[in-house]
């Protein structure tokens, strides 16, 4: 299993897409978390309305804000990375590789989960490190006082980024391993994440009751409240209360253990040698 | 490491891949010639433990592969090449190499990249050891396949169908390389080129529909073929009797090797074999008992 997890190390590590994700990550986040709220500040004239633009950047909204971009778009990025460990193998026809070396299929697949379990992690520590950085800088540029979230609030919400991007990763293991390949499983986890969770939500749901109903139930809008209860920003696609927080972070990891046993036993059943 | 295999059958659905196969695999090089679709994959799957038999018996090495902790103490002391064997784009052989050892269970560091730079050596990579093997050549990619399989120095390796696909030099050196192997190894070497057992083993076992058909000292093989090759020269078609293995146009009519139980025409002079005659011969034998016709049988000229 360690070997495993190790094997897994290597090729997630010495993949260039691996990176290019994380930094597209970090520049999406960036870009709209801080740069683009505060170019429009910093052109604005001033009063109440502008006060409250340059709140949401200090550094004592960061658990919101770097979570924020999670059920949507970083969400789609922790797919993306996800269905490229799982669905890589099929496509370069390395399972075959992989699996007469010794270890036992679920070894192996339990490695891939904790490679994606760590990088999901790099992931969301990045994001708050970025974030804690950028707000720091806004608010020395802006004479804000520097009030940090309290440890306990930044540990649960570390956590909770951490679970929504390994919901995501979950997702796309299972698209991976049911689609047998990268390209499908990654174009229909996207149709999903940025187009039908979002007419659903701002189409459906607004004139359908039983919509409005069946969102409480969906992964991306658990995912939306968990962050919204750590007070990301309600204009953040995705982001919204439907649910209370520790309800959604129940449905989540249900969710997501229903993704991974259902993909574990789905690849430990299928011929692929 | 010995391979015994008794009534080993192997069923896919409603097609049956081995037919109750009997073999004792001694030591050394040994061959498993046959077309494709004779079951060679299929019998090297079982014996590398990565595939159960629906029946028979089969040991390797005294582990019983009907059990899955036979098959995975087998996995623990064999190196394998599978046909197509899938790379990692973004790794180097030696990364690649790395990889594998870890995932093997050679645990200590040292020791394993050690053996990994010893054995890049042997395959000749170590020159391109730190590229990305992304564009490698189709030899290339079989060397580091090689490599992989010997990591942990197994007893026993079993080779798929290795030289198919490579130049006819590469050919040559991978056929080599193998045969250095064999010192003191079980090395066992599938292939539907006949050529490659000529070159490299002693004693090999045919495949024709999932039976084996032939096993024994190569050179035995060729015997079969006699009083059933022939050169037949004409002018005009083909002969229709036998099996034509060649075919040369020369200035007084085309000359047809033919392999025939009987002589395909009054003309015909009987020829000594080759192996390839032999091979064809009892190919002609095996269809004649089974009723199954030998499919995409490649003959090298
Ligand atoms: N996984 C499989 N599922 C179904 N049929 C298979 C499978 N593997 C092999 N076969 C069938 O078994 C027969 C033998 O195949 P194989 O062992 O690959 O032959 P060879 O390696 O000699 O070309 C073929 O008819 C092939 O179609
Ligand atoms: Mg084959």
């Amino acid at each position: 299993m360690w070997a495993s997890w190790q094997a897994e190390a290597i090729k997630m590590v010495r993949r260039p897409g691996t990176w290019l994700l994380l930094t597209v990550a970090v520049v999406l986040s960036l870009v709209f978390t801080y740069l683009a709220p505060y170019a429009a500040y910093a052109d604005g004239s001033g009063g109440v309305l502008s006060d409250r633009a340059l709140d949401a950047l200090l550094p004592d909204r960061l658990v919101g804000n770097s979570i924020g971009g999670l059920p949507v778009f970083i969400g789609a990025i922790a797919l993306i990375l996800a269905v490229l460990t799982v669905g890589a193998e099929y496509a370069w026809g390395t399972w075959k590789t992989l699996l007469t070396q010794g270890p036992s299929r679920l070894a192996v697949y339990l490695g891939k989960l904790l490679v994606l379990a760590a990088a999901t992690l790099v992931l969301v520590l990045t994001l708050f490190a970025v974030g804690a950085l950028a707000s720091l800088l806004i608010a020395v540029a802006e004479s804000q006082p520097v009030h940090w979230p309290a440890v306990g609030d930044l540990a649960l919400g570390i956590g909770s980024g951490w679970l929504i991007s390994m919901v995501w990763a979950g997702f796309g293991v299972l698209l991976a391993v049911l689609l047998r390949g990268v390209a499908l499983p990654i174009g229909l986890g996207l149709v999903w994440l940025l187009a039908v969770q979002n007419l659903l939500a701002a189409v459906a749901a607004p004139i359908l009751d039983w919509v409005a109903e069946l969102q409480k139930g969906l992964p991306g809008p658990n995912a939306g409240a968990l962050a919204a209860a750590f007070g990301a920003g309600s204009d953040t696609p995705g982001v919204a209360a439907v649910v209370g927080g520790g309800q959604a972070a129940v449905v989540l990891a249900g969710y997501l253990l229903g993704f991974v046993l259902l993909a574990g036993a789905y690849l430990h059943r299928r011929d692929i040698l | 490491m010995d391979i015994q295999t008794t009534g080993l059958t192997r069923r896919f659905g409603k097609v049956t891949a081995l037919h109750s196969v009997d073999l004792a695999i001694p030591g050394g090089m040994y061959g498993l010639l046959g077309a494709n679709g004779a079951g060679k994959t299929t019998l090297m799957r079982i014996l590398a433990g990565v595939l159960p038999p629906s029946g028979g018996q089969v040991r390797v090495g005294g582990h019983d592969l009907t059990t899955s902790a036979g098959r995975l103490a087998v996995q623990r002391r064999l190196g394998y090449l599978p046909q197509d064997l899938g790379l990692y784009p973004d790794l180097s052989p030696r990364e690649f190499l790395d990889y594998v050892g870890l995932l093997k269970g050679l645990d200590d560091t040292r020791a394993r990249h050690r053996q990994v730079d010893e054995l890049l050596e042997l395959v000749a990579l170590t020159e391109v050891a730190g590229r990305r093997m992304k564009g490698f050549s189709g030899g290339m990619r079989r060397r580091v396949g090689i490599a992989q399989a010997l990591l942990g120095d197994p007893a026993l390796i079993v080779v798929d169908e290795p030289t198919a696909g490579l130049d006819p030099e590469e050919r040559v050196r991978f056929r080599t390389l193998l045969a250095g192997l064999a010192g003191h190894r079980t090395v066992l070497l599938s292939t539907h080129i006949v050529e490659d057992v000529a070159q490299t083993c002693q004693h090999a076992a045919v495949m024709a529909g999932g039976r084996v058909v032939y096993t024994g000292m190569v050179t035995d093989l060729v015997r079969v073929g006699e009083g059933a090759t022939w050169e037949v020269t004409s002018s005009g078609p083909a002969p229709t009797v036998g099996v034509v293995v060649s075919a040369i146009s020369r200035t007084d009519g085309t000359h047809y090797r033919v392999v025939s139980s009987s002589r395909p025409s009054p003309d015909a002079v009987p020829v000594p074999p080759s192996l390839e005659d032999g091979y064809v011969a009892l190919m002609q034998r095996a269809s004649a008992r089974a009723h199954t016709v030998p499919g995409g049988l490649r003959l090298p000229s």
